[in-house]
């Protein structure tokens, strides 16, 4: 036999050939980016849906009308202060999320474990915020196919503009409930399974699981979520309470 | 294809070059928390104290959104130093949703007129 191969059988080394794994990722992974995704295709389709009813409608609730209080403490006349502590809680949690992977790839467990706890912690403090924000717009009468009842306070949530009657306000803030509880309800579902990943896994930490398997990639894993999470919250923020 | 071939030696340093070191992360952080203090600071000041008014702060918005979704997404996320190839298989479909929007905001211009007709003020 001749020691020659001919160029049929040589083995194939380039990335897309099946030489290797072109993607370079482990496929848990890289399962998790499709099923980001996947998830980015259902808020997109929620947010804009917001915009085309809100493009559709003559008015729309104001934002810094409708957010002005700081639940607990003051009834009006700070708008936006209360979502700018929720803002900061969740770019905060994040941070300590990429701070427990960077102590992963050191395979420091204390740290780890360090990191993921500030990072529930933060979890919960953004759900609890938002259940203070939701029970607030439900004592104003504000609910899915609910409005304030009455006009004067419905004229409240508007800024003044010639030739909108009450019937568009009335549709409009309707439209604007709906959304809102749905796309912040379906964020914060998404919050709240997060932190009970983020708790699950900091008991596996605990238990040493990754330091057995030698890697902490899970923590890498879980933390894609919950920075998906929090970019989720950049948009939502940005559309309900700014634009 | 050919530009693969000394790929294996280079990810090992790529790995451990370009991770998040601590640092870094903060750095990120400082930015994000930055571009969120301009948008208060528009939503606070300038559109009250008419500076500009809300059609110009409007796109402003959407700009430092997008930034904030870079930084998120290529550091937090780590996806600016993945494999190009996987890159492109996570930003190429949001084409899909850039086109969702040029439909459904076009076609929204119309409800308005539907709204007209279908109840009558």
């Amino acid at each position: 036999m001749s020691e020659a191969v001919s160029n049929i059988d040589e083995i194939k080394t380039t990335p897309w050939a099946g030489g290797h794994s072109p993607f370079k990722v482990e496929y848990g992974k890289m399962m998790m980016w499709f099923f980001l995704l996947s998830d980015a295709f259902t808020f997109s389709s929620l947010l804009i849906s917001y915009g085309a009813l809100r493009f559709s409608m003559p008015t729309w609730p104001a934002a810094d009308k409708v957010f002005q209080s700081v639940p607990g403490l003051v009834d009006s006349g700070y708008p936006l202060v209360f979502v700018g502590i929720m803002t900061f809680i969740l770019i905060m949690s994040s941070v300590t999320m990429v701070l427990a992977v960077e102590a992963g790839h050191r395979n420091s467990k204390k740290e780890v474990v360090m990191w993921m706890i500030f990072t529930i912690i933060g979890g919960f403090m953004f759900l609890g915020c938002q259940a203070l924000e939701w029970t607030h717009l439900h004592h104003e009468g504000f609910w899915w196919a609910s409005i304030p009842g009455n006009e004067h306070t419905l004229k409240e949530f508007f800024n003044e503009a010639p030739g909108v009657g009450l019937d568009a306000q009335k549709t409009a803030a309707q439209a604007f409930a709906n959304l809102f509880f749905t796309i912040t309800g379906f964020h914060g579902f998404h919050v709240f399974s997060g932190v009970i990943i983020n708790i699950v896994i900091t008991l596996n930490v605990l238990a040493g699981t990754y330091q057995k398997r030698g890697s902490y990639l899970m923590i890498e894993k879980v933390g894609l979520y919950w920075h998906f999470v929090d970019l989720v919250w950049v948009f939502v923020f940005t559309f309900f309470y700014l634009v | 294809m050919s530009s693969h071939t000394d790929v294996t030696s280079h990810d090992h340093d790529h790995e451990h070059g370009e991770g998040m070191t601590a640092k870094k992360i903060w750095r990120v952080f400082f930015i994000l928390l930055g571009i969120t203090v301009i948008e208060f600071f528009i939503a606070l000041y300038c559109v009250p104290q008419h500076v500009f008014s809300i059609s110009v702060a409007n796109p402003i918005y959407i700009v430092l959104t997008l930034a904030k979704a870079f930084y998120i997404v290529a550091y937090f996320m780590h996806l600016k130093f993945e494999k190009v190839g996987l890159v492109y298989s996570i930003i190429v479909p949001i084409l899909f949703i850039i086109g969702l929007i040029l439909v459904l905001t076009n076609e929204s211009h119309h409800w308005i007129g539907l709204r007209g007709v279908v109840v009558p003020e």
